[in-house]
């Protein structure tokens, strides 16, 4: 029993003519990138408006955020993508229906993808959001309150600025999820890096080497990642804090 | 809003999809937990072991598995377990795994990376007191990890153990990519077969919504209850 290795292959060129092999993994990772980061944005914002409602004295406010959360957190990632991709079209008005399934090949898959991954994560963030506010000393708020600011104010001079610092750490494993998490988006046809590896090996037969590829780019990826969010900490670190609160025992996947 | 949508499908499939999809899907699920929970609790004492190639072998696992999308990682396995299993057999080819075993030893060792990150935690948060004591009373190693300190570490970790798990169970959806048929590959077979992919797909979300949801409200009582007896 041998196997043929062959690591020339992804200087070999693609049978669709647009190179060599390693492009399309190249390719794969430039929308892989795109999709995480457009998701992230969508993730950040939504997640820490309504990680920052859950921690309002409102009952009712409360609970509409906790609701939210759980239907992001039980609901499996691919079922959710399935659900923007194939279902959503169907429940929207004709037009809008229609609209959607005229989109042009990379669009049809990118935008649910996009908007798949940023609501499941703004959950998770909203999460983390939610915690490190809770986390803060009760009197912060109060001092905010007896200096004369208004709630709205305690929360933008105050409560956020400091949340925000102490979460770092796990909104940072938050993004890598992102990251790994895009690549569920090849069920619906997004030609990221997973799939770009699953094509490249289906056409070349060299299945080892295409995905030692695609995990040796993750890898760097992640290192990247890990690396900048470390100076990121650093430099915003508050003062006086032994460290920011760590994500290790944390589930996720 | 659903008018023209014949939400009988369902209910036409419900023995298929309950027989065949949750059936498996619930399996692998106690297959890969229960695998993972032993491969990871053994990772995460490896993890913690004084001895540095031990410690750094298993800590280069956990990072790699935790470092690439599980996808990625269900292929892998998918092509890698019948080399590795014609190695180990000394056969002259690649043997047949059946998707099934297929799943369940891809979902072991991924999942064993994220238990190993818990017990590992768990393990740190006994006091270094009680592994004196122990070994002051003689116990030797597995002595003390399996009458001392494991036990308690599985305890107070309980909680996140078992949201790691509702996690898992949502992620075996993921099998999806290899064509087997499980809960949700049930369902879409049938939705392709039938044309009713809103019906089908809503109702698969609807039923993993009650599942992980209970089970998660479950934990949380399970975590007040331990927090009040600690």
């Amino acid at each position: 029993m041998q196997y043929n290795w062959n690591w020339s292959i992804f200087w070999a060129p693609a049978p669709d003519g647009t190179g060599p092999y390693i492009g399309w993994l190249v390719s794969g990772l430039g929308w892989t990138l795109a999709t995480a980061f457009c998701a992230w944005a969508i993730a950040l914002a939504l997640g820490s408006l309504v990680g920052t409602l859950r921690t309002l004295p409102y009952r009712w406010v409360v609970r509409a955020g906790n609701a939210y959360v759980e239907l992001f957190r039980n609901i499996p990632l691919l079922v959710q993508m399935f659900l923007w991709y194939f279902v959503l079209p169907e429940l929207v008005p004709k037009a809008a229906g229609e609209a959607i399934k005229q989109m042009p090949p990379p669009w049809a898959s990118f935008v649910p993808a996009v908007l798949c991954l940023g609501f499941y994560t703004s959950a998770r963030v909203a999460e983390q959001v939610r915690a490190g506010i809770q986390s803060l000393p009760r009197g912060q708020l109060a001092a905010a309150t007896a200096l004369g600011l208004r709630l709205p104010q305690a929360y933008r001079h105050v409560l956020l600025p400091m949340a925000f610092r102490i979460i770092l750490p796990p909104l940072t494993s938050e993004f890598m999820n992102v990251i790994k998490n895009s690549a569920v988006a090849l069920t619906i046809g997004l030609m990221e890096l997973t799939n770009r590896a699953r094509s490249m090996q289906e056409f070349s037969f060299q299945v080892f080497e295409a995905f030692t590829g695609a995990t040796a780019i993750y890898i760097l990826v992640n290192i990247v990642v890990v690396l900048a969010m470390r100076a990121l900490e650093k430099k915003v670190a508050v003062p006086g804090y032994i460290g920011a609160a760590s994500g290790a025992a944390s589930p996720g996947h | 809003m659903f008018a023209g949508f014949d939400f009988d499908v369902i209910q036409r499939s419900l023995p298929y999809l309950f027989r065949e999809g949750m059936t498996f899907t619930v399996t692998l699920t106690l297959m890969a937990m229960s695998g993972g929970l032993v491969l990871g609790t053994l990772l995460a004492m490896m993890r913690l072991s004084g001895f540095a190639p031990l410690a750094l072998l298993a800590g280069a696992y956990v990072n790699l598995m935790r470092a690439v999308p599980l996808v990625l990682v269900i292929f892998w396995f998918y092509f890698l377990v019948p080399w590795i299993g014609g190695w180990v057999l000394g056969a002259s080819a690649p043997i047949r795994v059946g998707a099934f075993w297929s799943s369940v030893i891809t979902f072991t060792l991924f999942e064993a990376a994220y238990y190993c990150e818990i017990m590992r935690a768990g393990i740190q948060s006994i006091p270094r007191g009680q592994v004196a004591a122990a070994q002051a009373l003689g116990l030797n190693y597995w002595q003390t990890m399996g009458y001392v300190v494991l036990p308690q570490a599985f305890r107070n970790m309980l909680p996140v153990l078992l949201t790691q798990t509702i996690i898992l169970f949502q992620d075996t959806s993921l099998v999806y990519v290899l064509g087997i048929t499980d809960f949700l590959g049930a369902a879409s077979k049938i939705a392709q077969r039938d044309g009713r992919l809103v019906e089908m797909y809503l109702f698969v979300a609807v039923v993993y919504f009650i599942v992980s949801f209970a089970l998660s409200k479950l934990v949380r009582r399970l975590q007040q209850r331990l927090a009040v007896i600690r």
